[in-house]
């Protein structure tokens, strides 16, 4: 390799390594990126002049006017469509968006690793050794895994295809069936390298792999499930790099494979949940049969608006739950300003954020500091879970699943077992739901039928204008 | 086996290593950012695809490079994109535009 691309190469990784770190801190996370962002274009720029002083290439390639159409037309095509849906996304689809991302990471592997084959097979290159061919193999398996896993993700949270868990006959058996059949069918692959059509049968498998392995998780479960399809693109990445000898692919595939591995666990762990459990548990597929027996004995109780705000107005402090209701009605400014407007009348206000409130981890926090809550005020659920018991009022704003006390106690629920703000203990509790319908894992909350609960029928964002002008109407 | 696969398993344990240990303790609200970030990085796979375009001699894998290429930019452009859009709210109130 020309010693000034490899150079660059390995700066290109290094920065990445640095960005990577400043990522995992507050403060420092937008550089990181951004450091990340140069690295990357250090990385594709010395790519692009390395046909000049040659050596990254197999000696005798040179490019054709052709390849570089395609490469300059293809980036134009890429970088605009990726530039212009990444700054239309609304806040809040931002986990979909992610999904395809990566899902073209995933496809993009696959492809590379598909020419690389036919490079390796065709006669002007040097024969493929077994080690060649085998990363080629498990980059295209892994490749399409993960394109079609994030797709289905995608199609889930943009609730294009149902977004509930879905209970497939033998589906641990078919699973295990198409890896065997991947494993036997690259071996195969590498082995008959005239024909392509048993090349062909392994990238149909990986897409069939990668759609029935998601499938049949429920939406809730998909922040999980994005994170190791992230993963799993990572090290497709690296395994591009070995037939290339470019040991820049290698090195950022796997660092993203690791780092996402740990993401991914940390991820399951605040929803209390072990990942096989997340990827072959299928989540809330039956509704639990307490929850419906529950749903038939309590009474639900409705509050006036007004009520409501003078509940507020008078309490010492307010603990507001954001839930993805807030998220979808765009309401995090009117619960600003009534956050606002309740702390000048000497209200306490605090916002306990679930690790998965939302649909993402994090995905709170993103959508109230746009609308411009302080950080101050927002708690993890460990920092504040003690706080509800002395709390007057416990305001819910879309939130479900994280408030069910059901995962403390009913050991039949789904979710048994998932830590959740303990909202059943403040002395009022006021929900803002459109309606009685079950969140996004599909059970039902008791806590609805708890008699110090008082739940406000509307659309989120409605109800909270309403509040606001009704506690500035207050004298 | 060629010794350069071999060099190439060793920068790839070495990597893995690397990246259990530089995302050690993370607080959960930058799980989000911090998987789109990675996300991004794996659009390293760019690289790869210009590398194959290069080598493109018929029609057919002229296609495949330029689908390869498309999902790369793709990858590189909105990863980095979409993760400084949600970055940009971890900004303090005085620096923030928009």
């Amino acid at each position: 390799m020309n010693t000034a691309i490899g150079i660059a190469y390995l700066i290109a990784a290094v920065v990445f390594i640095f960005g990577l770190r400043q990522l995992g801190s507050p403060v420092t996370a937008r550089l990181g990126n951004r450091v990340a962002a140069a690295g990357m274009t250090l990385a594709v720029v010395a790519t692009l002049v390395s046909p000049a002083g040659s050596g990254v290439l197999p000696s005798g390639i040179h490019p054709h006017a052709v390849n570089w159409i395609i490469i300059f037309l293809g980036m134009a095509l890429g970088g605009t469509a990726g530039v212009i849906s990444a700054r239309r996304v609304l806040m809040t689809a931002m986990p979909q968006m992610v999904a395809i991302f990566n899902g073209m990471g995933g496809g993009a592997a696959a492809a590379v690793s598909a020419l690389e084959l036919v490079h390796l097979t065709e006669a002007h290159l040097r024969g493929g050794s077994g080690g060649q061919l085998a990363t080629i193999m498990l980059g295209s398996a892994i490749g399409c895994v993960s394109f079609a896993g994030s797709m289905v993700a995608f199609a889930k949270l943009q609730e294009i295809v149902g977004g509930g868990a879905i209970r497939l006959p033998f589906q641990q058996f078919i699973v295990a069936t198409l890896v065997i059949a991947i494993v036997v069918l690259g071996v195969l692959a590498a082995a008959v390298t005239s024909s392509y059509a048993i090349f062909a049968l392994l990238i149909l498998a990986a897409i069939l792999l990668g759609l029935l392995l998601v499938i049949p998780i429920g939406g809730a479960d998909m922040p999980v499930v994005i994170s190791l399809m992230n993963s799993l693109t990572g090290l497709a990445a690296a395994l591009t790099g070995f037939v290339l000898s470019n040991e820049l692919l290698i090195v950022s595939g796997a660092l993203v494979g690791a780092s996402g591995t740990l993401l991914t666990q940390l991820m399951a762990k605040a929803m209390n949940r072990p990942l096989t459990n997340v990827l072959f548990g299928a989540f809330g597929a039956a509704p639990s049969g307490g929850g419906a027996a529950l749903a038939a004995s309590g009474t639900v109780r409705e509050i006036s608006v007004d009520d409501a705000a003078t509940l507020m107005i008078y309490a010492d402090q307010v603990i507001v739950v954001p839930g993805y209701g807030l998220a979808v009605a765009q309401a995090q400014h009117q619960v600003h300003e009534l956050g606002e407007l309740l702390e000048k009348r000497d209200v306490s206000v605090k916002y306990a954020i679930h690790p998965v409130a939302g649909r993402m981890p994090g995905h709170m926090n993103v959508l109230l500091a746009e609308a411009d809550v302080a950080y101050s005020q927002l708690f993890d659920m460990d920092q504040i879970n003690g706080e509800f018991a002395h709390s007057e009022v416990a305001l819910v704003v879309g939130a479900n699943d994280v408030t069910n006390p059901a995962a403390r106690t009913d050991r039949s629920s789904p979710i048994y077992g998932m830590p959740i703000l303990n909202v059943d203990q403040a002395r009022n509790i006021i929900v803002l739901k459109r309606s009685m319908r079950p969140g996004f894992a599909g059970i039902d909350n008791p806590l609805y039928l708890d008699p110090k609960t008082a739940m406000l029928f509307g659309d989120a964002k409605d109800s909270l204008t309403r509040l606001v002008n009704s506690v500035k109407a207050a004298p | 086996m060629n010794s350069s696969i071999i060099l190439g398993a060793y920068v790839f344990v070495l990597a893995i290593l690397v990246g259990f240990e530089v995302i050690a303790r993370v607080p959960s609200m930058l799980h989000t950012p911090l998987m789109s970030g990675t996300n991004a990085i794996h659009g390293v796979v760019l690289v790869g695809a210009i590398l194959v375009a290069f080598q493109a001699r018929n029609p057919a894998t002229d296609v495949l490079a330029f689908v390869a290429v498309v999902l790369g930019s793709l990858n590189v452009f909105g990863g980095f994109v979409v993760t400084d859009r949600m970055l940009q709210m971890f900004k303090p109130r005085s620096q923030r535009k928009e």
